[in-house]
């Protein structure tokens, strides 16, 4: 049998700076991965990381990291022509026939869009696969936006909103939180819509009331979770929210599951 | 098949079944419990038959003979991995009832839950279980209200009784060593009782999530998470990366028992944790062994062996806090 824990090294092809905290690693990887799954990503003395894929190309995945603990911290110290060990795909991740047809709306925040961007590629590649696709992603500040090169091809075909919470003065573009450009939003036909809503927990409870108020169902709504997931194999348990385990059942949920989650 | 065995008859052939197998069964361990001149009963790997502990109650359950406290997955060397060889023996396991309910759990987990657990597994195939009879109820199990009180998922039973022991065998693989005892019919001792007595809650909802029990059992709970750990259904563990000290480019990842009440189990990199409330902790783990277990796979978690309320240094009893939510939820 398959022995999970073991993980294969993976060289990292290209390295993506987009800000001083948030690096893309291109690395290599065969295999089938779909947007919204992780990988387990480790270093040797430093532990194991869950990263979700923010692109999936032949024979590469891309993984977008924000430097903000110990495994993290050493991927951006020791990336330079070097490898990294990888398990996975793990989760669910998302499914593009969910949202072919529709009248789709992404929202993400700050590192949030990487799981989605697989999607969004589909989508800007494909305009004609949805009635409608619109993005709109929200960063801390212009200095924190994510993915620049992407937002300027995306808006090519597919309606783009990149807003920065908070600007200095001078800044051209649109500022303010994401849930500002909800209300807004305008359809051919609202039964017809999807949601797809990935960022930190706290922004993604104000986007879910918003995109309620337009009288959008829960099952047109669908969010990824962020859990601790130290195997990615339903074993260890720190993932697990009621009697669902993020890293097996999700990480992508629809709301109307979504919302009986407890932590 | 049962068979009858005078004391000295049984020893040797324990000590004969011994050098075939590993056997691991609870111990007294002579003033190693938590206070000073205290004995604690647990695991540990026997040669002969009078190191068992057949009468008291393992303070620790059975589940480090199968699921090590902590166990290497693999070694690193520079860019190289190496997975450590499983058991080269078998292993005899001896255990109560509930225990063995609890085995189930722990199968359906690392089996059954999408992906197969390698270490798991190959220590799982080579374990043969033993019962040990329980002629009366323990202090705080409570067995027979979540119906783990029998069992004849054993290869084997084995009773030591004054000058006699008796067996009874299941498996085939044991027919052999025992086949010259006298035949006797042999049935396990099981309790049909206990003093305490737990009512699941029926109709749980939300609203039982918010119970003011969890707050008030919460703030009593001092987050050392001995419960998870003497606990025989608990599997949660954590990743754990060491390197030596007298070679820096060599080391191995482990994965080390770990606990939903102790800090750090949910917190995310960049420190955020989604439990950082006491109440939630206590509801989370509660909720775990009597409802999202059994949502999820159709049966209770809880086998009703009682060591988390015996363990417990702020004295939290689990089987009162499950009666009283049982009132709540009526």
């Amino acid at each position: 049998m398959k022995n999970e824990y073991i993980p294969q090294l993976s060289e990292i092809k290209e390295v993506i700076k987009h800000t001083d905290l948030e690096y893309t690693f291109r690395m290599a990887f065969d295999g089938e991965v779909k947007p919204g799954q992780f990988f387990e990503i480790s270093i040797p003395k430093y532990g194991e990381a869950p990263i979700s894929v923010s692109g999936i190309a032949d024979g590469l995945v891309d993984f977008t990291i924000r430097r903000v603990g110990k495994v993290t911290n050493e991927v951006f110290e020791n990336y330079v022509g070097d490898k990294l060990f990888i398990r996975g795909p793990y989760g669910n991740g998302f499914d593009i026939e969910n949202y072919k047809g529709k009248e789709i709306v992404i929202i993400g925040g700050g590192t949030g869009v990487s799981p989605m961007r697989g999607v969004i590629q589909h989508f800007a590649a494909n305009p004609q696969d949805a009635v409608s696709t619109t993005v709109i992603a929200g960063f801390k500040s212009p200095e924190d936006v994510l993915f620049k090169a992407d937002f300027e091809e995306w808006s090519k075909t597919i309606n783009v909103i990149k807003t920065v919470d908070n600007a200095p003065e001078g800044y051209e573009g649109p500022v303010g939180m994401v849930t500002k450009y909800i209300p807004d939003l305008k359809f051919k036909d609202i039964e017809n819509a999807v949601f797809i809503c990935v960022g930190p927990p706290i922004m993604i409870k104000f986007t879910i009331m918003e995109i309620q108020k337009l009288g959008i169902k829960d099952e047109q709504i669908w969010t990824s979770y962020e859990r601790k997931m130290c195997c990615g194999l339903g074993k260890c348990g720190h993932c697990k929210m009621g009697d669902k385990y993020v890293c097996l059942d999700g990480p992508v949920f629809n709301y109307t599951e979504a919302k009986e989650l407890f932590d | 098949m049962g068979y009858k065995f005078s004391k000295d008859e049984m020893a040797k052939i324990f000590a004969k079944l011994a050098q075939d197998y590993d056997v691991f069964a609870p111990v007294v361990k002579k003033g190693d419990g938590t206070f000073s001149d205290v004995d604690v009963v647990r695991y540990d790997q026997v040669t002969s038959l009078d190191e068992i502990e057949f009468n008291k109650k393992s303070d620790y359950s059975f589940k480090e003979a199968l699921l090590p406290i902590n166990e290497t997955l693999f070694y690193f060397t520079e860019d190289e991995t190496t997975v450590p060889k499983g058991p080269e023996k078998k292993r005899l396991i001896f255990l109560r009832s509930c225990d063995i309910h609890a085995v189930k759990r722990l199968d359906q987990i690392y089996l059954d839950n999408k992906f197969e657990d390698f270490y798991y597994k190959r220590t799982r195939e080579m374990v043969r279980f033993v019962l040990m009879g329980c002629p009366n109820t323990c202090e705080n199990g409570f067995c027979a209200s979540m119906g783990t009180n029998e069992t004849n998922q054993y290869d084997l039973y084995i009773k030591v009784n004054g000058d006699n022991a008796f067996v009874d065998v299941k498996n085939d693989e044991f027919t052999e060593t025992f086949k010259n005892g006298a035949l006797e019919d042999v049935k396990p001792d099981f309790v049909k009782e206990n003093k305490v007595k737990v009512t699941l809650p029926k109709n749980i909802t939300k609203e039982t999530m918010s119970s003011e029990l969890f707050k008030e059992y919460g703030s009593r709970c001092i987050n050392c998470g001995r419960c998870n750990f003497v606990c025989p259904t608990c599997t949660c563990f954590s990743m754990q990366d060491i390197f030596y000290k007298d070679n820096e480019k060599v080391g191995e990842r482990r994965r080390v028992w770990a606990s939903c009440q102790v800090d750090g189990y949910t917190e995310i990199a960049g420190g955020h944790g989604f439990r950082n409330d006491n109440s939630d902790r206590m509801r989370f783990k509660v909720m775990h062994k009597i409802h999202d277990f059994e949502q999820r796979f159709g049966y209770q978690m809880c086998v009703g062996c009682g060591r988390c309320d015996d363990v417990c240094p702020e004295y939290i009893s689990y089987s009162t806090l499950i009666n009283k939510l049982a009132k709540e939820c009526e």
